[in-house]
């Protein structure tokens, strides 16, 4: 019995599957929640109420409702659609924004894969959404989801250089691509994290990450691939039932992603914000799943409060100020420490 | 815009890849053509080459039916759903037509009770037009807290007539119910409660950055060719011609109060851009409650009834009146052949002339702006297509 267990907990492929499904433990209750508080935000933001009888208590289990709703729905396929990419193309793109959180540490206890070149990973395997996101547009065969894609993909390629650029000045300083080393130097009083180092420098490169992530994710003021107003739904047009919900649960998990990279490099990761007060690897889920969720409403806040800008402006944003402007703080910081 | 098509990009095998515009139909069922315009886009990768509208999608042979009713009256409701979000200023136009056709005179406090509504009425149309314009433009809740303002006008509509969207209430020669006790207390405090809410949407919206970039030089109109075009109401105005109904064609008693029309200055980039046509919308509404609060200081009392004719039957002759609704000039055009029916009816509606400027000021633009300038020209489908 006892070389059983052994065998099976010694054995790589069971601990691989593990740590790849714990994740999900907190991302499929944070998209349920999400879901909901995104509704609830912006119904409280718009001087309305949202859900309020699903479930009793403000609506709580509408999102479940919803998924259930989903779920029964006939899944239709577009005669003309090419079918094999048209259902490929959801799971693709979930597939990238959740093989991230391999390299997200949760806490100094809990890391997916502790490898050395984490950030790089994630910034590598996070692209690949581009490529479901093309396929979904291109398999649809409708000329408002191949606009949809055709801007998500320029979008997504060109926000990278400025998000890169700016996750790059902290690299510097932190001498590491490993996110827990970088979390580990983070430790203590709130003053060490590394947006109030180099001061000015890196908080910029934090706002220029953040306003990338937004893009990267295709979040208000830069929501163009799925303009409601202009392209319909974009990529997203023909699809139903639950390969629509797949996307949908794609954003949100794309959406902690970036917050938990951002809340990651800038912001302590799992470090308590009062030296040792509230510390250890149990509290430290606490506070790295708090500043996270903390940048995803600020998300939600950004998404219910601004206009949408237009293709060009987009890349005008992204090429002629963030990007300039991500060089010049990597310069900055490169020098600062030079001195 | 040809020569890019002319110039061929050859492979790496040398052979010469087609290019050609694409053809991309907008609506009727897209979420910002405002109902069921649709709009053939000729389009080259994002820019727009060419745009033909087409209508009828919501056709409803308003002209026909108002001949094929018992009386002149019972046209009032079809009157009522041609612009269904102002239908206010649709009644009015229609009754001053058979009034001036019948040539009776209304009570004044019917005509103070009527400007006041058309002018509610104004605001609550330009709130939706606004609105929907952050909504095209990508910005949700100034939509939803210009419905919040909208809301209040529809209850004192409702207060007053019973009913919330399309009223049936001016009658020819009269109002179907007087003001309701309390009315004008309500109102003032709405006009109260009002102002300062358009600096809320200033803020939340009009200046805002994004919004600017979005609207202002885009779906530029000059003056000239907006009246070539013949546009009217905020769309004119917003490309700079002063011109307003209400003051240079004075019909009821707009000639009593103390007002001005709004006009495009091209604060943000060219005089008749679409940021023009929406901040002209902002400003009459504040115009708008100056005159309901001066209509509601100097309303006469008496009877409202008095002047509803018991049997409408004009005689033989036509007449023309326009007047000037929240989208524009609407013309009522009404003859009579001596009997009880109206022999013909024709509606000059403002959206339906408006939306015939789209192709000239959307060419060269994005789809987005496309977007952007069919939001700004508030269009309503069913006045369009009658």
């Amino acid at each position: 019995m006892e070389q059983l267990l052994r065998n099976i907990f010694d054995n790589n492929i069971f601990v691989f599957t593990v740590t790849a499904i714990l994740p999900l433990i907190w991302i499929v209750p944070y998209a349920l929640v999400a879901i909901w508080l995104e509704r609830k935000i912006s119904a409280h933001m718009q001087d309305r109420l949202g859900p309020m009888r699903t479930g009793g208590w403000h609506g709580w289990s509408q999102t479940i409702a919803d998924m259930l709703k989903l779920l029964q729905k006939e899944d239709i396929v577009p005669a003309a659609a090419d079918k094999i990419l048209f259902n490929l193309a959801p799971y693709i793109i979930f597939i990238a924004a959740y093989a991230a959180y391999a390299a997200i540490p949760f806490s100094s206890a809990y890391i997916g894969a502790d490898i050395n070149v984490g950030i790089f990973y994630i910034i590598a395997v996070t692209s690949l959404a581009v490529v479901g996101i093309l396929m979904g547009g291109w398999a649809s065969n409708n000329k408002w989801s191949l606009f949809g894609a055709m801007r998500a993909a320029a979008q997504i390629v060109s926000y990278e250089i400025p998000s890169v650029l700016a996750v790059l000045a902290v690299v510097m300083i932190a001498g590491t691509l490993s996110l827990q080393e970088i979390n580990n130097l983070q430790t203590g009083w709130f003053w060490n994290w590394y947006v109030f180092q180099k001061f000015p420098f890196i908080f910029v490169a934090f706002i220029i990450y953040f306003i990338a992530a937004l893009a990267e994710v295709n979040r208000v003021p830069f929501d163009i691939p799925e303009a409601e107003s202009e392209l319909v739904a974009g990529y997203v047009t023909e699809y139903s039932g639950m390969k629509f919900a797949m996307f949908m649960f794609a954003e949100f998990v794309n959406m902690f992603a970036v917050s938990a990279i951002a809340a990651t490099l800038f912001f302590g990761g799992w470090n308590s914000p009062f030296g040792d007060f509230l510390g250890g690897p149990i509290w430290g889920v606490f506070w790295f799943l708090s500043k996270g969720m903390v940048l995803v409403s600020i998300q939600m806040w950004l998404r219910w409060t601004l206009p949408r800008l237009r293709v060009d402006q987009l890349m005008y944003v992204s090429w002629k100020v963030l990007t300039p402007f991500a060089f010049a703080c990597v310069i900055a910081v490169g020098l600062w420490m030079m001195l | 815009m040809t020569d890019i098509f002319e110039t061929s990009i050859k492979t790496s095998t040398g052979k010469a890849l087609r290019r050609e515009e694409m053809v991309i139909n907008m609506g009727p069922q897209h979420p910002s053509t405002h109902g069921v315009l649709r709009l053939e886009v000729v389009a080259d990768g994002e820019i727009v080459i060419d745009v033909i509208p087409h209508i009828g999608y919501l056709h409803r042979c308003f002209e026909k039916h108002a001949e094929n009713m018992t009386g002149y009256q019972q046209v009032v409701p079809y009157v009522d759903r041609m612009d269904y979000c102002a239908a206010m200023n649709m009644d009015f136009g229609y009754v001053l037509a058979v009034e001036k056709l019948l040539g009776i005179q209304v009570p004044e406090r019917v005509e103070y009770i009527r400007v006041i509504m058309a002018e509610l009425q104004r605001v609550a149309s330009h709130l939706i037009a606004a609105g929907t314009y952050g909504l095209d433009i990508g910005a949700f809740t100034p939509f939803l807290y210009m419905f919040r303002e909208r809301e209040r006008i529809l209850d004192l509509f409702e207060m007053t007539c019973g009913a919330r969207l399309l009223y049936n209430y001016m009658w020819v020669g009269g109002v179907s119910h007087d003001l309701p006790p309390g009315f004008i207390d309500k109102a003032k405090d709405f006009c109260q409660y009002f102002k300062p809410k358009i600096k809320e949407y200033n803020d939340l919206l009009s200046y805002n950055e994004i919004f600017i970039k979005r609207t202002a030089n885009v779906g530029v109109l000059p003056g000239d060719v907006a009246i070539a075009y013949g546009c009217s109401g905020p769309v004119l105005r917003g490309s700079g011609v002063d011109f307003d109904l209400r003051r240079d064609d004075p019909y009821s008693v707009y000639h009593k109060f103390d007002w001005k029309p709004e006009i495009g200055k091209g604060e943000m980039g060219a005089v008749g851009d679409c940021w023009d046509r929406y901040i002209v919308r902002i400003r009459e509404m504040i115009q708008s409650i100056n005159i309901v609060e001066q209509a509601l200081n100097q309303i006469p009392e008496g009877d409202v009834a008095t002047a509803i004719p018991k049997r409408i039957r004009p005689n033989a002759g036509d007449v023309y009146v326009r007047t000037e609704s929240a989208r524009g000039e609407l013309g009522f055009y009404v003859i009579s052949d001596g009997t009880a029916k109206p022999f013909r009816i024709k509606a000059r509606s403002p959206s339906f002339v408006n939306l015939s400027v789209i192709p000239e000021i959307s060419r060269g633009g994005m789809i987005a702006d496309l977007v952007a300038i069919a939001g700004s020209l508030d269009i309503v489908l069913g006045e369009v297509d009658r």
